[in-house]
């Protein structure tokens, strides 16, 4: 009746997670009973849950990522008080339950954390740049949401119920294979992965759609804003990389399933095959997470520093360039698995290469600064912090990119420290600060600007104390994911290292009390103009928040920085442009399809974790007939009435006015 | 934990310098040598760069009333150039560099010198090393001696599942694999003892799966391999599966004898002997 599982598969013996998941447990309990009791459901469930507006799916992305990013702490929290005290003894934590939590922590850090970040601002903010409603497909946006959290739902579930991979983020066989890991662990992290990746693919497929086809009128390609430029990349780089990743895992489950041998030990089996596919997805992973923060830097550099962002055409080639070559260094990752000189030298240039198109966005973020008047609000200190820590980065990964130095530093500490020096203090100070500069637009308040600053310091400091010390172990010749060691000379270090993890705590207790402090003053912080940093692209000529359809006429664009020309033009000319003609147009209707596809896919995971077959099949039926019935609607759009549009149209008018300080349109 | 903190201290800060730094071999002299001649070369672009980030953040400032206000300044042919050519021409050095340095640090590159080199085959187990000299026709366990200034050709497969040889002030690591045979050309210069270990995860044990490289004078090497051979146990199918389900910490120990093509057999195997002993699994 329930497969595998039974009494037993609860960890009672463990005290740890059974008690942080009690902990967890009851919080998410009680927020529920409040939320139910104070009657905030049906709210909830018709404007979120439901909702197919871009913004509020972008919303949702991000604030999952952010929740994640704390499960995620939590672990690396663990791991670095493990390590600094388990010199000569075994610690706290016994290597079955240190291997599940580092291979947890990479695992929720990429695929919950890092991705649903990039990919819920390149939701919330492609649309608005490029001046158009929605985005193409709005339904499939909200399944693709859904089916991320179901995934990240199955992990988290694996801390009471059974176990966690024991194999690292990446679960390289043999070692995940049935006969090393006969464990349900890696098929949690195998279904998991399964099912948010297929949500990743369909966001992919819906951005990419959406710039190729979806543009307001007038703009072409090379005046799409830059952030633009970096998410069609990135969602280029998911629709190419994602099915590989999808094939790989699923050769895996072929083999823990079904007894296939395409990558064990026996029978003609291949490790070094998985190897390779695993990383020809996840090298192009690198990019799809970086390229967005790039593009999140150039428009937060341009708009602070109150100049048009330096070599706009250079920037689009080399991120396209970065596009390309991005599937052509996979090899890097595993210079010591024997290929040869010639293979490894040619991954190593073609790697080498990758870092001239990156040089040259940071000399034109330099550039941009030069001759500006750069205002140091909250996202332009992350964007100055990411350019000295991510250059630091950059370097040591051209380091390891020339073979006979990755002998030595391939899997060690240096190894660690550098990609979370490009992941830190690219990909999520890239979120941080996307998060700060979008935030008044997304709900109409700023963020507070004095907890930023602290939350600020104390992460940028956090992070060179708990890196620095890494690249130093490294030289010394620590590898990585020791639970314990009896070298003495590494133990300091760990020490400082746990320390900077400790600021790093520091940091998130900060940015909680900013978003606590900031909704408290949020009367105080708000934004009447939609325009609180002197923007220069098209979410800024809209309210905030933006009413649901973004914009009640699409913007005419006539060159770069779509909204810059308008506000210039409005300004030197006295008045505002003139006023449109307003149309009746549709907007498509909400739907449950995502969180009901999400129910089943999420019960055919835990079913297929624990071969519990009938569910298996249900699940996968009740996947099935939510998108039949969804396919078979009668009526999926409402209408905007001209007249609504124009009141709602009126009253940002009026507001753009007031921010230009001229005069307002007179009453119709 | 306390009473041990100023012996910690004295060995990290008063103590040896960074493994990867120290190097007792040519090997891992040539690679310190590129790390820090590639270092070298980026740092002179790198430290510019932080450099003028921070004096254009801070110049630029919008209080500053002396900082030029240039608001229309979005382009410049010249810097264009110059933004393209100064990574590209770093780039096409470092890689010229990496490409040699790829050849010259070949793992499979026999190394110069004046000793014929010998030949130790490598075996990876759950958790342990099992190290095998044909020549000597004798084996030992997570200790692994080398004669010093003779190069030794490695050989090295795995019995399970991959893990990475690596004896960092040697030099290079590379992947041990069931089926597979490695080849990596090491040498230690003079007489020393250094901490090796695996330096790819590979389950439970991982932590503990360090060994000792003992260099000693060609002549004790001689001596040492005489005096272990016939002595001890034999290395044979059995003791060898009975040494491969054995897991965790094992104290270092040698064989006396060793059937000939025994390593050949373990590599073809591809790691079964676990298997066919062990019902399959590695917990129950």
């Amino acid at each position: 009746m329930f497969g595998k599982l039974n009494w037993h598969s609860i960890p009672w013996d463990q005290p740890i997670p059974l008690i942080a998941a009690a902990i967890v447990g009851s919080g998410i309990l009680a927020v529920l009973v409040w939320t139910w009791r104070a009657g905030h459901v049906p709210y909830l469930w018709r404007e979120w849950i439901t909702s197919v507006d871009h913004k509020r799916i972008g919303i949702m992305y991000c604030g999952f990522a952010l929740l994640m990013l704390m499960r995620g702490f939590v672990d690396a929290a663990m791991m670095r008080s493990q390590q600094a005290i388990a010199y000569g003894n075994p610690g706290y934590l016994p290597p079955e339950h240190y291997d599940q939590i580092f291979s947890a922590h990479g695992t929720i850090m990429i695929f919950f954390v890092a991705m649903p970040f990039v990919i819920g601002l390149m939701n919330f903010v492609v649309p608005l740049q490029l001046g158009v409603r929605d985005v193409a497909f709005p339904t499939l946006n909200n399944v693709s949401f859904w089916l991320t959290a179901s995934g990240a739902l199955l992990i988290n579930l694996s801390l009471v119920i059974g176990e966690f991979a024991k194999t690292g983020w990446l679960a390289y066989p043999p070692l995940s294979e049935l006969r090393f890991s006969p464990g349900v662990g890696v098929d949690y992290y195998l279904w998991a992965l399964q099912i948010s990746g297929v949500g990743t693919l369909l966001s992919g497929v819906n951005l990419v759609t959406t710039i190729l086809k979806m543009r307001a009128p007038g703009m072409g390609y090379t005046r799409m804003p830059m952030f633009c430029w970096t998410s069609l990349a990135s969602n280029l780089l998911i629709v190419a990389a994602f099915p590989i990743l999808t094939a790989t895992l699923a050769m895996l489950l072929l083999d823990r399933y079904l007894g296939f041998h395409f990558f064990t030990n026996e029978l003609g089996g291949n490790q070094m095959m998985f190897v390779n596919l695993i990383w020809a997805w996840g090298h192009p992973e690198v990019y799809i997470l970086i390229l967005p923060a790039f593009g999140v830097f150039s428009e937060i550099v341009s708009t602070f520093s109150s100049k048009p962002l330096f070599g706009y055409r250079s920037m689009v080639v080399a991120t396209m360039v970065i596009c390309i070559l991005s599937f052509m260094v996979w090899l890097h990752h595993f210079f010591t698995m024997g290929a040869g000189a010639d293979v490894n030298g040619f991954f190593g240039v073609t790697t080498m290469i990758i870092a001239v198109p990156t040089g040259v966005k940071v000399f034109n973020w330099l550039f941009t600064m030069y001759g500006g008047k750069i205002r140091f609000h909250v996202p332009m200190l992350w964007a100055v912090a990411f350019m000295v820590t991510f250059v630091i980065g950059g370097m040591t990964g051209v380091l390891l990119a020339v073979p006979p130095a990755d002998f030595v530093l391939h899997n060690s500490l240096f190894l660690v420290a550098h990609f979370h020096n490009v992941i830190i203090g690219g990909v999520l100070f890239g979120a941080f600060a996307g998060y700060n500069y979008w935030f008044p637009k997304a709900f109409g308040f700023r963020l507070d600007e004095r907890w930023g600053r602290r939350a600020f310091w104390l992460w940028v400091g956090g992070f060179y104390l708990a890196f620095m010390p890494l690249y130093v172990l490294g030289l010394m010749g620590m590898t990585r994911r020791m639970a314990h060691y009896d070298v003495p000379g590494w133990q300091p270090w760990l020490i400082a290292a746990a320390f900077g993890a400790l600021m790093i705590a520091g940091g998130i207790a900060c940015q909680v009390i900013q978003l606590y402090v900031s909704i408290r003053n949020r009367k105080d912080l708000v934004d009447v103009s939609g325009d609180p940093w002197d923007g220069r692209s098209l979410e800024w000529i809209t309210t905030s928040p933006p009413p649901p359809f973004n914009f009640a006429v699409l913007p005419n664009v006539t060159g770069e920085e779509a909204y810059w020309g308008i506000k210039s033009t409005a300004r030197d000319n006295g008045e505002l442009s003139e006023r449109p003609k307003y149309e009746a147009f549709h907007m498509p209707r909400n739907s449950p399809t995502g969180v009901v596809t999400a129910f089943f896919t999420t019960a055919l995971g835990f079913a297929a974790v624990w071969h519990i077959w009938w569910l298996f099949v249900l699940g996968f039926l009740g996947a099935w007939a939510t998108f039949v019935i969804f396919a078979w609607r009668d009526e999926n759009e409402i209408e905007i009435s001209a007249a609504e549009a124009e009141r709602l149209d009126a009253e940002r008018r009026n507001a753009k006015a007031r921010l230009l300080d001229i005069p307002a349109d007179q009453p119709a | 934990m306390l009473r041990r903190l100023p012996f910690v201290l004295a060995a990290a800060l008063g103590g040896c310098a960074p493994a990867l730094l120290d190097p007792a071999g040519p090997v891992a002299a040539g690679e310190k040598t590129l790390l820090i001649n590639s270092l070298a070369v980026m740092l002179g672009i790198v430290i510019p760069v932080i450099v003028l980030t921070l004096a254009f953040a801070f110049w630029f400032r919008s209080g500053n009333g002396r900082a030029k206000h240039r608001p229309e300044f979005a382009y410049s042919g010249k810097l264009e150039l110059l933004v393209w050519s100064v990574p590209l021409l770093v780039i096409i050095f470092l890689g010229g560099m990496g490409w040699i340095a790829s050849h010259e640090l070949d793992p499979r590159r026999p190394l110069a010198a004046t000793r014929k080199p010998i030949t130790i085959q490598v075996v990876a187990l759950d958790w342990k090393w099992l190290f095998i000299y044909p020549e000597q026709g004798i084996a030992t366990v997570n200790r692994v001696v080398v004669p010093a200034g003779t190069p030794v050709d490695f050989r090295i497969t795995s019995a399970t599942v991959m893990n990475s040889f690596f004896v960092p002030r040697l030099g290079s690591q590379i992947y041990a694999m069931a089926g597979m045979e490695a080849k990596l050309n090491l040498m230690a210069d003079r007489p020393g003892r250094f901490h090796g270990l695996s330096a790819h995860y590979s389950g439970e044990g991982f932590s503990d799966m360090d060994f000792t490289v003992d260099a000693v004078p060609a002549q004790q090497f001689a001596g040492w391999a005489a005096k272990m051979r016939g002595r001890g146990p034999a290395l044979t199918a059995a003791s060898y599966h009975a040494l491969a389900r054995q897991k965790g910490n094992v104290t270092p120990f040698a064989y006396g004898s060793v059937p000939r093509g025994f390593f050949a057999a373990a590599v073809r195997e591809a790691g079964a002997p676990v298997h066919e002993t062990d019902n399959g699994g590695r917990e129950s």
